[in-house]
């Protein structure tokens, strides 16, 4: 409905609905809504995510002592106070899942593309609110159930995020595979539907709602991560779906798609002629896209917060964009180097090691890029743009060690260590989180009317966590290279991991500081939602169109007509050739502005 | 001690921050938007961004100086030697692009720091320098590939070159059997379906297939030294993964298939005690487990060292503690200890 109201140029759009509170701020079909509605949904899953971690972190670093704060969340799963090892996979498990699918996933791609697309692309709204809503509340039941799960009498799901049967589909080989990873199983098939739905829509206002003269090449670089994300998501999600789907079937229905050949607490099992790495090649044709669903976005929000702060063009527009597509070409056939050691053909691995050291290129490409946006600028060090300089960082730390993790040979010795842990937390989770903050410091007075945080809680809240990230990721690697294994329990059953401990102490501790800096940013948050102080229309002084909109919100975005669209998001300090900037006494030309005379234009 | 050091060292560093930027409020006349960074928080916030380089800088040289020891040891195996040289090359590849490009990245978010009246560069593309830097990481990771791939397909080149010892290794939830194939070299058949519990035939081996009758079946893993291992790798009940870091080798166990990986070591368990990083280990650990000794803890015997095989896919609640010894020893010593040995068919005799 709304899409043909666009084409017609509906003026007054969103006078004559009446709004209830339920219609408002519940059931709503308004995209800036249902950003804040994921955004708070993600922020609390965040705050789940983070806190289980902090507690395994605890239990690694001090293995087997009784602490109070086990007995009060973890209750009968910590007799007398010590962790059980059950409940420390469940944890390890469910800290995966909720900060991969929950956070990093709806949270940081659901909130900002529903926030943005509309509003910098100059539509009205998604193409369809209804789906959108529908997306939101799907997203909101797995929420729920996956909550829920960890209330199970026999404890949630704990075969790891990635439930690789035979373990996650036999409740005796583990209590967490009974109810709860069937909670888990449901979750993440509503998840996936609530993203697919989610995906569609913004695939299908991206290429059908840009208002006048909006060319694809004049989008701002975070509609492209977007875009490009959503169609990732297209692709790869469906196939978690009928993973999920034959594995629930395996479970309860007695087929043989991924078990053969078991005997387990005394007795062989019917099931014959399935094979558990078909799971895992399912999963990570999903797995591997996902973590690119998760970072793309974080990066186009860096894109344009560093390019607007550093008061300069992101450089290497077109570059940036045929880096998205590579890497989103590239990400969907690099999913066997999950799997260089599970069995699979060995000339399989060569193909994947052959492929997963070509997307090194143009993430290289893209990290070069945002360097040379910082030479020479004028960079106005918000909080925002510091997480952008704190992703760029964490993402070469990290990706680098993914030289070593994506070559087959290498790979063999620091397979499943905490090795990979430090890898992967440092490109995807940290870099992706960076990206989550940065997006919400810079567009936090968009969503609330012109509220701003605090921006020196907004300091205090990057340092610590900048410091605290590395301090926890970085020494990790080593305990990865003296080959302690992921998802242990505790290594005191191995003396060669003794004098190791002293590591986890230390990492325990960041974690610790780390998570208690991200209560600044909830007391930020929290309290600038009602009373931070009221900016300009465009604080940031920024290009791009969501900046021409009033900051009360509007069911319609803009009253009266949609903006047009005359140049690329990117013309920050732009010059006659006599030096003069393009508007007097302003560095920045917003794409609104038609091109003046003598202007140079650009290829956009 | 390090914990308390460090945390206290954070809360102050909070503090200052805190204070610092206070005290720029304060001192700044009251502008219309608090909320925007102004020259002064550029200021203090490019010279925090100095010193996060040092800081980065400072915890790589603070974890190789202390943690640096901590690492494997040399490898153990005959592929294990070209692992370690591909790995060293990667890394130092690997450190020197790090340690440029967050020089640049937060020298230049120090230096470029925003002031009032500055201009910035319009400096939108340059086809040659994005052209120099696609075209230098192409060229890095062509040859590491190249070098990545012909390593991987030695490694993973499994024949029956060379007289090799067949070994298999069987995983359940939560230990490890070995089964050695007698003097045949060849395994009896095997199937979980043939387990029987009440005759002590764990592994499922088929009782009617004569290879099987001098199979050997072992919870300790003796290998002799510079003899090719082909090990065959089962799982009954889960997936697990057969670790043994010091030989560079790793494979998971897949029920309902049998997976393979073959290597030869080449230092004994004796040898490798004598290896001074060795030595130098197993005196800190057992200086470690002295201290739990006197305060009573647990795991704290004397520490001697020894090649392990660990469990390294998560396989349920005692996933932690899933190992299996390795001894690797002379020829005349193995032959000695497999003579000993009780065979698949022996064992099997009083029950019958």
């Amino acid at each position: 409905m709304s899409a043909t109201a666009h084409e017609h140029g509906h003026e007054d759009h969103g006078h004559h609905h009446k709004e209830t509170f339920v219609t408002k701020y519940i059931f709503s079909q308004d995209h800036k809504m249902i950003s804040k509605q994921y955004l708070i949904t993600g922020l609390i899953m965040g705050f789940v995510g983070i806190a289980m971690s902090l507690l395994f972190r605890m239990q690694l670093a001090w293995p087997g002592e009784s602490f109070g704060i086990f007995k009060a969340v973890l209750g009968k799963w910590a007799p007398e106070g010590v962790m059980d090892a059950d409940i420390y996979l469940a944890l390890v498990t469910i800290h995966g899942t909720l900060m991969v699918f929950f956070v990093l996933t709806q949270g940081l791609s659901g909130t900002f593309s529903n926030l943005l697309i509309p509003l910098q692309i100059g539509a009205r709204d998604m193409a369809s609110g209804f789906m959108n809503m529908v997306s939101y509340w799907m997203f909101f039941v797995s929420s729920v159930i996956m909550i829920l799960s960890l209330f199970v009498e026999a404890g949630p799901a704990a075969a790891g995020w990635t439930i690789y049967p035979p373990l996650s589909a036999l409740p005796m080989a583990q209590s967490g595979s009974g109810m709860g990873m069937t909670l888990w199983l449901v979750s993440m098939a509503i998840f996936i539907a609530s993203s697919l739905l989610g995906s569609l829509n913004y695939i299908v206002t991206v290429i059908n709602l840009r208002t006048k003269g909006m060319s694809m090449t004049r989008l701002p670089l975070t509609i492209w991560a977007f875009f490009v994300t959503a169609i990732i998501g297209v692709v790869s999600f469906p196939v978690l779906l009928s993973a999920a789907l034959l594995l629930i079937m395996d479970r309860s229905f007695g087929t043989s798609f991924f078990l053969s050949d078991i005997f387990i607490q005394g007795e062989v099992l019917h099931y014959q002629g399935g094979s558990p790495v078909l799971y895992e090649h399912l999963f990570w044709f999903l797995g591997h896209p996902e973590v690119y669903i998760v970072l793309l976005p974080a990066l186009g929000i860096t894109s344009e917060v560093m390019s607007t702060n550093a008061r300069k063009p992101i450089f290497g527009y077109r570059a940036m964009v045929a880096s998205i597509l590579a890497i989103a070409f590239l990400s969907t056939i690099v999913w066997g180097h999950h799997m260089f050691i599970s069995g699979m053909n060995p000339f399989l691995g060569s193909v994947f090691t052959f492929t997963t050291l070509l997307i090194a290129i143009p993430s290289a490409v893209k990290a070069f890029n945002y360097i040379t946006t910082l030479w020479k600028g004028n960079l106005q060090l918000n909080p925002a743009m510091l997480f952008s300089i704190g992703l760029v960082s964490t993402f070469i730390t990290g990706g680098l060690t993914g030289i070593i993790l994506g070559d087959s040979t290498l790979d063999i010795n620091v397979h499943d260590t905490y090795f990979v842990v430090a890898h992967f937390h440092l490109v995807m989770g940290i870099s992706a989180l960076y990206g989550m903050f940065a997006g919400i410091y810079h567009w936090f007075p968009k969503m609330f009317q012109g509220r701003m945080m605090n921006k020196n809680l907004g300091y205090v809240h990057f340092w610590i966590t900048a410091i605290c990230a590395y301090g926890i990721f970085f020494p990790m690697h080593f305990v990865g290279m003296a080959g302690v294994p992921r998802r242990y329990y505790e290594n005191t059953a191995f003396p060669m991991f003794d004098e190791l401990t002293n590591v986890q102490v230390l990492m325990t501790v960041f974690a610790i500081i780390a998570g208690l800096a991200q209560l600044i940013f909830v007391y930020n948050f929290i309290s600038s939602i009602f009373y931070g102080k009221k900016g300009p229309a465009n604080p940031w002084s920024s290009n791009t169109l969501e900046w021409t909109a009033p900051q009360e919100h509007i069911h319609g975005n803009w009253p009266g007509e949609i903006p047009h669209v005359y140049r690329w998001a990117y013309d920050y300090s732009k010059t006659y050739e006599n030096g003069e900037y393009i508007i007097a006494g302003q560095d920045f030309v917003p794409q609104n502005v038609p091109l003046q005379e003598n202007e140079e234009e650009l290829n956009h | 001690m390090t914990a308390l050091l460090t945390l206290t060292v954070l809360v102050l560093v909070a503090i200052a921050i805190w204070q610092m930027t206070k005290i720029f409020e304060l001192s700044q006349a009251k502008t219309e938007y608090a909320e925007i960074a102004n020259d002064s928080d550029n200021k203090n916030n490019g010279y925090l961004l100095f010193g996060f380089l040092i800081f980065i800088y400072g915890i790589t040289i603070f974890s190789f100086v202390s943690y640096g020891k901590m690492l494997l040891p040399e490898a153990a195996s005959e592929h294990g030697g070209d692992y370690d040289q591909l790995m060293w090359i990667s890394f130092a590849i690997i450190f020197f692009v790090q340690t440029i490009t967050q020089a640049l990245l937060h020298y230049f978010g120090f230096k470029y720091r925003g002031e009032k009246g500055n201009k910035a560069l319009f400096f939108a593309d340059n086809d040659r320098l994005e052209f120099i830097w696609t075209i230098i990481p192409v060229i890095v990771l062509a040859g590491l590939i190249l070098w990545g791939l012909y390593t991987w397909s030695n490694i993973m080149d499994f024949n029956d070159d060379d007289d090799p010892l067949v070994v298999e290794l069987y995983a359940q939830q939560f230990n490890w059997t070995a089964r050695y194939s007698g003097e045949d070299n060849v395994l009896g058949d095997a199937n979980v379906r043939l387990i029987d519990i009440d005759r002590a035939n764990v592994l499922g081996i088929d009782e009617s297939d004569p290879n099987g009758d001098d199979d050997v079946i072992v919870k300790e893993l003796h290998l002799p030294v510079g003899r090719k291992i082909n090990f065959k790798m089962r799982s009954q009940d889960v997936l697990h993964s057969a670790y043994m870091p010091h030989f560079r080798a790793q494979m998971n166990c897949v029920p309902g298939m049998i997976t393979q990986f073959s290597f030869t070591p080449t230092i004994t368990t004796e040898e490798m005690r004598l290896n001074p990083d060795i030595v130098e280990k197993v005196k800190r650990t057992n200086e470690i487990r002295a201290k739990k000794a006197a305060e009573g803890l647990p795991n704290s015997d004397p520490w001697e060292f020894d090649y392990i095989l660990l469990c390294n896919k998560i396989c349920g609640k005692s996933h932690y503690n899933m190992q299996m010894k390795i001894i690797v020893e002379t020829e005349e010593e193995f032959n000695k200890w497999m003579a000993e040995q009780k065979t698949f068919k022996a064992s099997m005799a009083p029950a019958e």
